[in-house]
């Protein structure tokens, strides 16, 4: 292909922030109706590329060309213009109107003059073709509080083409999805690739850059670390475009482990889906996967298990001892912790620093008379720094400034200064990069070998077949199986997410 | 900001540092910085506490009941007054965390019904104490002096000390700033999130128990329509400019009693200068909105740095 033909071409882009240098001469082409997918670490520069092209941030230099043409893209709205949609990972539409209110939002076409009422039937019949364009069998005047986050995904994906995109950008569009809307939206991906439109497309997830890039690009440090044409696209390799090296040991690979049964979960029914009850056992030593899609009642049970929500009936032992949870302190006070899935909502307390947020759980033990002891709570979050090698200024550093991947390590590190027997993982490596997801599967292995029963939920495929020694798959709030290692299959773990016990070709059948 | 403040009044009008003018608003300050901590530490949760100024015309009215028409000893009727600012406080935090109701709407509602009660309790006549024969002692207790300094401001200066201890130091005040902070993973650590909300409206009742008994023995005359009127907003006053954020999870005891302080300094400096007394409230609205427009210049120019 030639250079008339690109749809954008950036060249030589550079852009410094106080104390960091985030682009570095930076060049990146996207042809018409072409898939790229850009991958890199957090911090690799992707966010900042990506916020210069959809005019959030200027550039300290370089040019960008659309069509051929030399353009600067100063603000949101010359973006908008130049037929750039940007797809933030945070969507960026309001709950409380309708599909086509969301779509029209700022731009509504009125009548009766200078009352400027909004002409409701128009944006109605003009936000219908869009729909049917990207296959969402909605009708447009449906509230977006009512439908899914995938549907709403598709909402912000309809106004980009309302506003003639040509390039979307989409950020971590699967970051929230179950994996049955992730196919959907890959649907939806080849739909508008045959149309025409090309994707700049972000994420971790190295198996869906696979199944839907046509060429993936990778940035590393703010360089530019090579790039992949189609054929090329595999596992090993966007791994080495974006570390620089190989990962041996990405996944760890487990022992066998010891069948005891330690922990055990019978009857167990959460307030989503009170008929239905789910029991399983777990082993010392075992990593027990619990995959599912999005709303399979994984971390409803999580939360009955740990005690922030009253279940509605069953049990939870720990080596044939019942335990009674009716709060979290019950949880913790028997060894059972949960790193949530939601760690600046409820792993953390941001806004403490890293010593307040490690001896919370456990306060009481840093204290004499009522009175927390500074010393000893400062001695142990020392040592918890140290152990699970978290870079800190100081161990009074506010929890808010560290990194994804740290304050995941901080909300283990809050669990490891106690005695844990259980841990529940729940999307423990979701929004992290690849060097501290693989530290993370270490720390998980690592415990697990000291005889820590890990049950760990997710929704990456990849991780879930990786990391597991078993993999319980739920659907609507029951377990549909539990397959042993030599079972994982991709195909398996999806057919029994939606519900079919049995298919063709089934090994257990 | 206290000091300068000070400094001020004192050179504009050397009245200020008169020792009567100055034990006079010591006592004020005494009363109003009580009250102030309590209603700070349901901020420092993340809440909020509207309900005090009228609990002050209800328990005045039933105080002088109690002593004047009932004829109860006065340690009993200290006793009582101070337990039912706890039930108070147990209701108000039953309502906010177990029906989960917005702390704004339980207090307001608070603010509205205890004044009524209050009023029909005592028919809207002005209550008093009368020359306090029988309970000469607790009068001395509320409206006396140790070495001169008002017994308000000792009292203050004994409870500001325990609840910086409480706040500061404790167990028990990490939790607050942490369920402040975020209740979600403070109650993901175990805590029991329920528990120390409910209990800051007990503190918080039950320091209006003590500012309403001091209260009712300085004007030593009760009228339940007015008594204690927008007190509840001094407080919160106090605690804003003393650094707490409406928020919750943050703020100090020694902010909240430096800001009722300067409250009073500066009820003082419009009465000492001669400022029509009907600028009062615009004079005080100014400072504070001036003081809190510093503050959230100063952080931000503290997080750009």
């Amino acid at each position: 292909m030639t250079a008339e033909t690109q749809l954008l071409e950036m060249q030589g882009i550079a852009k410094s922030f106080p104390g960091v240098k985030a682009l570095d001469k930076v060049d990146l082409a996207v042809y018409p109706g072409e898939v790229v997918a850009l991958i890199g670490e957090n911090g690799a520069g992707k966010s900042t590329l990506m916020n210069i092209l959809g005019g959030v941030v200027s550039p300290d230099s370089g040019t960008i060309r659309i069509n051929g043409q030399i353009v600067v893209i100063k603000n949101v709205s010359d973006a908008i213009k130049l037929g750039i949609g940007f797809i933030h990972q945070e969507l960026n539409i309001l709950d409380n109107l309708s599909i086509a209110g969301n779509i029209f939002l700022g731009r509504e076409p009125t009548w009766l003059g200078f009352l400027k009422l909004i002409n409701r039937r128009r944006i109605r019949t003009e936000t219908e073709p869009y729909l049917q364009q990207l296959g969402l069998n909605l009708p447009a005047n449906a509230v977006l509080s009512e439908i899914s986050i995938a549907q709403r995904q598709m909402v912000e994906v309809a106004k980009a083409l309302s506003l003639n995109a040509r390039l979307l950008i989409m950020d971590e569009p699967t970051s929230s999805l179950s994996l049955s809307e992730t196919k959907r939206l890959f649907d939806v991906i080849r739909r508008l690739r045959s149309q025409g439109v090309s994707i700049i497309y972000i994420s971790h997830r190295l198996a869906e850059v696979k199944e839907c890039a046509d060429r993936v690009v990778g940035l590393r440090d703010g360089f530019n670390a090579g790039s992949l044409e189609h054929d090329k696209i595999t596992h090993d390799n966007m791994v080495r475009l974006m570390i620089g090296r190989k990962l041996e040991d990405f996944f760890v690979s487990p022992k066998a482990p010891s069948k005891d049964g330690y922990f055990c979960v019978s009857d167990l029914a959460t307030q989503r889906y009170p008929h239905h009850k789910i029991t399983f056992e777990a082993s010392r030593g075992e990593i027990l996967g619990f995959a599912g899609l999005v709303g399979a009642g994984r971390t409803e049970m999580a939360h009955a298990i740990f005690g922030v929500e009253t279940p509605t009936g069953g049990s939870v032992s720990i080596g044939q001892k019942k335990v009674k949870i009716r709060c979290a302190g019950d949880a913790i006070e028997n060894g059972i912790y949960l790193v949530p899935e939601d760690r600046r909502k409820s792993g953390l307390v941001t806004d403490m620093t890293f010593r307040e947020n490690i001896t919370l759980p456990d306060l009481n033990s840093y204290a004499s008379f009522g009175l927390i002891q500074h010393k000893r709570e400062t001695c142990v979050a020392e040592k918890q720094c140290e152990k699970l090698k978290i870079k800190l200024a100081s161990v009074e550093t506010l929890v808010k400034n560290l990194s994804g991947g740290t304050q995941q390590k901080v909300v283990l590190a809050k669990w490891l200064a106690l005695k844990p027997k259980v841990i529940i993982f729940d999307e423990p490596t979701r929004g992290i990069d690849i060097g501290s997801k693989a530290e993370i599967y270490h720390l998980m292995r690592g415990l697990a070998d000291n005889g820590v029963v890990i049950v760990m939920i997710s929704s990456d495929m990849e991780e879930i077949l990786g990391v597991s020694d078993r993999i319980a798959v739920m659907h609507e709030g029951q377990i549909t199986g539990i397959l042993s290692r030599d079972k994982f299959e991709e195909e398996a773990v999806m057919r029994l997410a939606v519900g079919q016990k049995s298919w063709p070709g089934n090994k257990n059948n | 900001m206290l000091v300068v403040l000070c400094i001020i009044v004192a050179v504009l009008n050397p009245l200020f540092l008169s020792v009567t003018n100055l034990q006079n608003t010591a006592r004020l300050v005494g009363m109003f910085g009580i009250f102030s901590i309590g209603v700070g530490v349901v901020i420092i949760t993340g809440g909020i506490d509207l309900s005090v100024g009228s609990l002050f015309a209800l328990f005045g009215v039933l105080l002088s009941f109690m002593l004047m028409s009932w004829g109860w000893p006065w340690p009993l009727a200290i006793a009582a007054i101070l337990l039912i600012a706890v039930a108070v406080g147990i209701f108000h935090g039953f309502l906010v965390t177990k029906i989960n109701l917005q702390s704004f709407i339980v207090t307001l509602c608070g603010l509205l019904f205890y004044r009524g009660l209050a009023r029909y309790i005592a028919e809207d006549q002005t209550m008093g104490f009368g020359y306090c024969t029988g309970f000469e002692t607790l009068q001395k207790l509320t409206t006396g002096q140790v070495l001169g300094v008002p017994m308000p401001f000792v009292l203050l200066i004994i409870i500001s000390f325990i609840m910086w201890v409480v706040l500061h130091r404790s167990v028990y005040g990490r939790y607050l700033f942490a369920v402040g902070r975020n209740e979600e993973a403070a109650r993901f650590s175990g805590i029991n999130t329920s528990l120390v909300i409910a209990s800051s409206y007990v503190v918080s009742a039950l320091m209006a128990g003590i500012g309403a008994i001091l209260l009712a023995f300085y004007t030593n005359s009760i009228s339940p329509s007015s008594h204690g009127n927008f007190y509840e907003l001094y407080a919160i006053a106090a605690a804003v400019l003393g650094g707490c954020s409406l928020r919750g999870g943050e703020g100090s005891v020694i902010g909240i009693v430096i800001g009722a302080a300067l409250l009073q300094v500066l009820q003082n400096l419009v009465n000492l200068l001669g400022i029509p007394s009907s600028l009062n409230f615009a004079v005080m609205g100014t400072v504070i909105l001036i003081g809190v427009i510093t503050d959230q210049i100063l952080s931000h120019r503290k997080a750009k740095s």
